[in-house]
């Protein structure tokens, strides 16, 4: 069956090139062969390299810091290739796509929370020689119940970035290969990742994210660059052009919220502090700064990725726009019945990559959008099943007293199940935006790991019942509000109106995290208390000088 | 000499608390010009629609939000180079020279 089909759509292409799709039944469109076998080269190019790379990781070293081996300029192109994922690529040009300027406050948003991380938090983190927020909390706190909430926490953001990745990932296979179905696609997908978790290639996910970033902004500039030389490398053209045939017209210039919603500026305050402090409450992403050999290296990699992601979301802007003059109107990439961009909301990146560049183009795009998802997938999956078989199932419910073997297993089977939420979620969010899902993990983690880590390392007074209340207070209520605004309880969910009126709940749920962690710290006399506050000296000055830190800082 | 000895002399050191002022006092600064830019531009998105949506010349299409929103993204960068910069070459020899001092 299949290839009977691969060979209907090779005949089709080579009978009619460029009336392929006017010609076909909708039930059958054409196999695009150039660009499926680019997408299948590219793919198992970074499969290869992962499992190249996860060959030569030996020590826990390697495993979790790539060995310090890795350069400032690498890196800085690693953490680049951490946000360069579907939320960014897809979701923020898809956003310009459908609202224009709006898009752009995602790009500055997700950005300047870099610098803030750098000049408040990142010195101190590789100071103390803290991976996560967990280590830092507990550096003074009691260790049990802080873990348990970490772990929590950890679990709750990596599904909700699961969600965003699976839709992106799934919308983009469905796309390039009509005939597998959404969902079947989002399937695919969860059964590629767990194999790819379980088989080990996830050692190394640094190499793959470099390459990814080289290769992402390399398409991402040429796409950009012939946008541009278009209309003679003038942005004025663009936009011109671009407002004569948005269906919205001038309003794209002038879209502070969604086309389509009312602008409320409750909301947009919210968004803000969402995407800035959300960075820092991400259970991964300060590890960064640990795989590099010492603090000048790990601060101008910062720089560098800053530089990088900069660049990036700049041209995501630029492609956004591309796409609203290129691929609007084009009938090539619209359902002939429906008249709904094809392959989902979360394409129009990838459709104007075919527009510049044609088959193979497409191909290697959207390969390298798959790699990326794939890769951002596996790395959270993996943070997510250790969050579960070390923090709970080793340090918690045994105890210490669990041999390695078991620890892996249960981290196995935690893959399995997270792989199976995260489609089965995939699927029920098949028509939301990726960027703006991603923005609610942003929003949870901005309201439960982000103020509990500012609090213990510069407030003297927290402890940690005061830590408990606050983390929990942040986590639960930013999931209760998440779920019961506009986003999951109308349009996933389907009920009638909202209860919460904000789609993003960061405006109370992370002062409400300060204000308990705060007024349950000052009214704590239990006995632990002033022996964790007289531990915050000594933290204070291994934060400053890195004194103390296992290999950490070398001075 | 135990570990928390040390961290007592650290701190009695004049080198650590300039080393802390100096430090702070730059990283809360950038901070606070990233904090101030970033929470402008999105007040101007909560309530200065129609300042954001103004040409950029007369008769442009482009509107004022776009570069405002650019120049955001560059001065994050620009911050952050500033940082790097002072942390790679002041901070760093201040720091050896207080572990030097109290050994």
């Amino acid at each position: 069956m299949r290839r009977a089909l691969a060979a209907a759509g090779t005949a089709t292409l080579l009978a009619l090139p460029g009336l392929a799709s006017a010609q076909e039944a909708p039930a059958a469109p054409p196999l695009n062969i150039a660009a499926i076998v680019m997408f299948l080269v590219f793919v198992g190019l970074t499969l290869y390299i992962t499992y190249w790379a996860s060959q030569r990781t030996k020590s826990a070293t390697d495993f979790y810091a790539a060995g310090r081996g890795i350069t400032a300029l690498q890196n800085g192109l690693a953490i680049a290739g951490d946000f360069m994922s579907a939320a960014s690529f897809l979701g923020i040009a898809a956003l310009v796509y459908t609202s224009g300027f709006y898009g752009l406050i995602y790009s500055v948003g997700w950005l300047v929370g870099w610098p803030i991380i750098l000049f408040l938090i990142a010195e101190r983190l590789r100071n103390l020689g803290k991976y996560t927020f967990a280590d830092v909390a507990a550096f003074r706190l009691k260790r049990e119940p802080i873990r348990i909430m970490a772990a929590l926490s950890t679990l709750v953001v990596v599904i909700w970035y699961l969600i965003g990745q699976m839709v992106g990932a799934g919308q983009l296979l469905h796309a390039l290969v009509p005939q597998i179905a959404y969902s079947y696609a989002v399937v695919l997908v969860g059964a590629l990742m767990i194999i790819y978790v379980t088989f080990g290639g996830m050692k190394a996910t640094t190499w793959v994210q470099i390459i990814k970033a080289g290769l992402l902004l390399g398409g991402a500039t040429v796409i950009a660059v012939a946008v541009l030389a278009r209309y003679g490398f003038s942005f004025e053209a663009l936009f011109a052009a671009a407002v004569k045939i948005h269906p919205k017209h001038d309003a794209i210039m002038r879209s502070v919220a969604p086309i389509g919603s009312a602008p409320n500026p409750v909301e947009a305050i919210s968004l803000g502090m969402a995407l800035m402090f959300g960075t820092a409450g991400l259970p991964h992403i300060l590890m960064r700064f640990f795989t590099v050999a010492d603090a000048k290296a790990a601060r101008k990699s910062v720089l560098y990725g800053t530089c990088f992601i900069g660049y990036f979301y700049i041209l995501t802007f630029i492609i956004g726009f591309g796409a609203i003059v290129m691929v609007t109107g084009n009938p090539e990439y619209f359902d002939p019945i429906t008249h709904a961009l094809k392959g989902g909301g979360s394409m129009p990146a990838v459709w104007l990559s075919h527009a510049v560049g044609g088959d193979l183009f497409l191909g290697l795009i959207a390969a390298v959008a798959f790699a990326t998802i794939l890769a951002v997938v596996s790395g959270l999956t993996l943070s997510g099943a250790s969050a579960v078989s070390h923090d709970f199932y080793a340090n918690v419910i045994a105890h210490g007293n669990v041999s390695e073997q078991t620890e892996v297993r249960v981290s196995k089977a935690a893959t399995v199940v997270l792989g199976i939420i995260a489609v089965l979620l995939g699927i029920a969010f098949e028509k939301q935006n990726v960027a703006y899902i991603v923005a609610l993990t942003f929003s949870i983690a901005a309201s439960s790991n982000f103020p509990i880590l500012v609090l213990s390392m510069f407030w003297k007074g927290l402890t940690t019942r005061g830590a408990l209340a606050g983390g929990y207070t942040g986590l639960f209520g930013s999931v209760l509000l998440i779920v019961l605004g506009p986003t999951v309880w109308v349009k996933v969910l389907g009920f009638g109106a909202s209860v919460f009126p904000l789609d993003n709940p960061t405006i109370i749920t992370l002062p409400a995290a300060v204000g308990i962690a705060w007024v349950v710290s000052i009214l704590d006399h239990s006995k632990s208390v002033a022996a964790e506050r007289a531990r915050f000296d000594d933290q204070y000055v291994r934060s400053q000088t890195g004194l103390g830190a296992e290999g950490a800082a070398v001075h | 000499m135990t570990t928390s000895a040390r961290y007592e002399r650290i701190r009695q050191n004049p080198n650590f608390q300039a080393l802390c002022r100096s430090r702070d006092r730059l990283a809360w600064t950038l901070a606070g010009i990233v904090l101030v830019l970033y929470y402008g531009f999105v007040l101007l998105v909560a309530f200065g629609q129609d300042f954001l949506g103004q040409p950029l010349l007369t008769g442009s299409v482009t509107t004022i939000g776009l570069p405002i929103g650019v120049g955001v993204i560059l001065c994050a960068i620009g911050t952050t180079a500033i940082y790097v910069w002072r942390a790679n070459t002041y901070f760093d020899a201040l720091t050896k020279k207080l572990m030097e001092e109290t050994k």
